[in-house]
């Protein structure tokens, strides 16, 4: 798959608590969620960004709540990929299991900055800021997280007769 | 090659003799758990997978504790979600409100969890019944659902990192303080996916409770789950409360270890975590003069019995500072009878404190003790992130109970031998 956005830069453990304040959590609707999204660090957010947009952040990205309410909150914004130094474990599972894709990638960090248009093939783990012309390479997911991905979360793929002995 | 107590509870609940880190297992679990809010969004997966039963209604804790008792219309919505699909199911481990208690302070009082568990919870500090030797760990909404369906659960088993604690804890110095000291010495993903072992000398004595607050912020440091090999204090405790077998595991002398860190726990005095992470832990005495607006005595990580009894004995003949609110939260309704048997509510309210009904409330912000722009709390809980209790702009100090009953009373974060004698 490829996302193409504009980067969005976000600093070290970035916590759940900030990605989707717990006092929004009396609602499970995605889209209301997704309002919320980054306000306490970042007001306006969920307004500023567009589709296919995309997150790059410090170490330990969702650390914090396992409500799944964040990645379900980032993705319903539209936010298309996250990229980061390193993810918080519980996070990092979430966001699989709901099939939003996301990459460790240390180099892209160090270099892309706000604003720059980026282009980012999960398949191939292979990120381009297509602002400075920089190429810099995560580790691709392997077939069975794809596949969850493609399929939009884990149950969904979990449905499919062929994948139930995964 | 040994195993560590965490690598023989994963080996067994996968049946395989020997697992190592990194391998990927599909386990069986004990005890599946969800709350109010991660609770219903698994019933939302689970019905459209196509869920029809749960794997086994022995198996699943359905807890409404977070916005409970109901917080407003839309809380109110998720609790009836949790409870309709806990009757739909016949869920045994249903606690509705006047029986229930902090999921985390509940489940072992009831011997729900016992050693040599595996549990998967959706909520992070699941990983506090590691103080039983179980395993036990947070996941999502998802991952929950499909282990309510299936009774089963993915692991990478992990790493484990060993902490050893020896030699003799000062006056007022708790469990809180030192997980408090551990998380501020590996920063808050020193342990990333890793697994924490508490173990030496120093532990030997503490209590059930101080074990349990200790295991429950492993979260805190990104660990994936916090555990201790049980002693004759862990079988005990859970002996008083089993209705059935459990089995007692323990690290083998030649476990591998990723990282063995050694701390003397002479040199820890009471630890306060500065706003906004809770690695940013420092001693008290050089926290200098911070004054405060509201102290929290409570949640899954400091809302049990010890706690209560250690933040009576400090604030017992005091008042609360005019200028602070003193809110008291006992995790559950055995922790809250027996302050009132052991005339612990009465030294509170003598105080000038509230004592509330069992909830995880303020802790995240929820309700019963939001903070307003500007204010600062001194808290026993788990995580001081900005906004978490709630103004964006507020502040929260994590303490341990007595050091909370001490900085309730002076106004500012104060030691509690400022107060009282130990």
């Amino acid at each position: 798959m490829i996302y193409k956005g504009k980067a969005w830069i976000f600093g070290d453990n970035i916590d759940t608590d900030v990605i989707i304040p717990a006092r929004y959590l009396n609602t499970t609707d995605p889209a209301e969620l997704a309002s919320r999204c980054m306000e306490d660090v970042a007001p306006g957010f969920s307004k500023k960004i567009n589709a296919g947009d995309i997150i790059i952040a410090g170490k330990n990205f969702g650390c914090g709540s396992s409500r799944e309410h964040a990645p379900l909150a980032i993705k319903a914004s539209g936010i298309s990929c996250v990229i980061a130094r390193s993810f918080a474990r519980i996070f990092y599972r979430n966001s699989i299991n709901i099939g939003l894709p996301i990459l460790e990638c240390e180099e892209a960090v160090d270099s892309i900055k706000a604003g720059d248009e980026l282009e980012v093939d999960t398949d191939t783990g292979v990120i381009k800021n297509l602002t400075s012309g920089g190429i810099y390479t995560a580790m691709p997911f392997p077939d069975f997280i794809k596949g969850i991905i493609q399929a939009q979360g884990l149950l969904n793929y979990a449905r499919k007769a062929e994948n139930r002995n995964v | 090659m040994g195993m560590t107590i965490t690598q023989k509870i994963l080996a067994r609940h996968c049946h395989k003799e020997f697992v190592e880190p990194g391998e990927l297992i599909m386990a069986d679990v004990d005890l599946a758990l969800a709350n109010d809010i991660t609770g219903p969004v698994s019933i939302e997966e689970f019905k459209k997978a196509g869920g029809k039963k749960v794997f086994d209604r022995e198996k699943i804790a359905l807890i409404p504790d977070h916005f409970a008792p109901n917080k407003d219309i839309k809380s109110a919505g998720l609790c009836k979600t949790l409870r309709d699909f806990a009757k739909e199911q016949q869920i045994v481990h249903y606690y509705e409100v006047g029986r229930m208690g902090v999921e985390h302070a509940l489940l072992p009082e009831q011997g729900i969890v016992l050693p040599g568990d595996l549990v998967v919870g959706a909520d992070s500090h699941t990983c506090t019944y590691g103080a039983l030797g179980a395993f036990s760990t947070g996941v999502g909404s998802t991952d929950l659902a499909f282990a309510m369906m299936t009774g089963k659960c993915w692991f990478k088993v992990p790493e484990t990192i060993k902490f050893i604690y020896h030699g003799k804890l000062n006056p007022w110095v708790t469990g809180k303080d030192l997980i408090l000291y551990t998380i501020g010495d590996i920063g808050v993903d020193g342990a990333l996916y890793k697994a924490m072992e508490f173990t030496g000398d120093a532990l030997k004595n503490l209590t059930m409770d101080e074990r349990f607050t200790m295991t429950n912020m492993a979260i805190e440091a990104g660990g994936k789950n916090g555990i201790m090999e049980p002693d004759d204090i862990t079988i005990e405790y859970a002996k008083a409360r089993a209705k059935r077998d459990f089995e007692i595991l323990r690290s083998d002398d030649d476990a591998k270890y990723c990282q063995i860190i050694d701390y003397d726990v002479s040199k820890i005095e009471p630890q306060i975590a500065l706003p906004h992470l809770p690695e940013n832990t420092v001693g008290i005495s050089e926290v200098g003069n911070i004054s405060i607006d509201q102290v929290v005595i409570g949640s899954c990580t400091n809302g049990r019995l010890e706690d209560m009894r250690i933040a009576a004995k400090v604030i017992k003949g005091h008042k609360v500072h005019p200028d602070v609110r003193l809110i008291v939260i006992p995790a559950t309704q055995n922790v809250y009878r027996q302050m009132i048997t052991e005339g612990i509510i009465e030294i509170f309210i003598e105080a000038g404190a509230v004592v509330s009904t069992p909830t995880c409330g303020p802790c995240l912000g929820g309700y019963m003790g939001i903070l307003a722009k500007g204010e600062r709390a001194v808290s026993t809980t788990n995580r001081n992130f900005v906004g978490r209790m709630g103004h964006p702009e507020s502040e929260i100090y994590l303490a341990s109970p007595a050091v909370a009953a001490a900085s309730a009373v002076k106004g500012r974060i104060a030691h509690p031998e400022e107060v009282a004698k130990i």
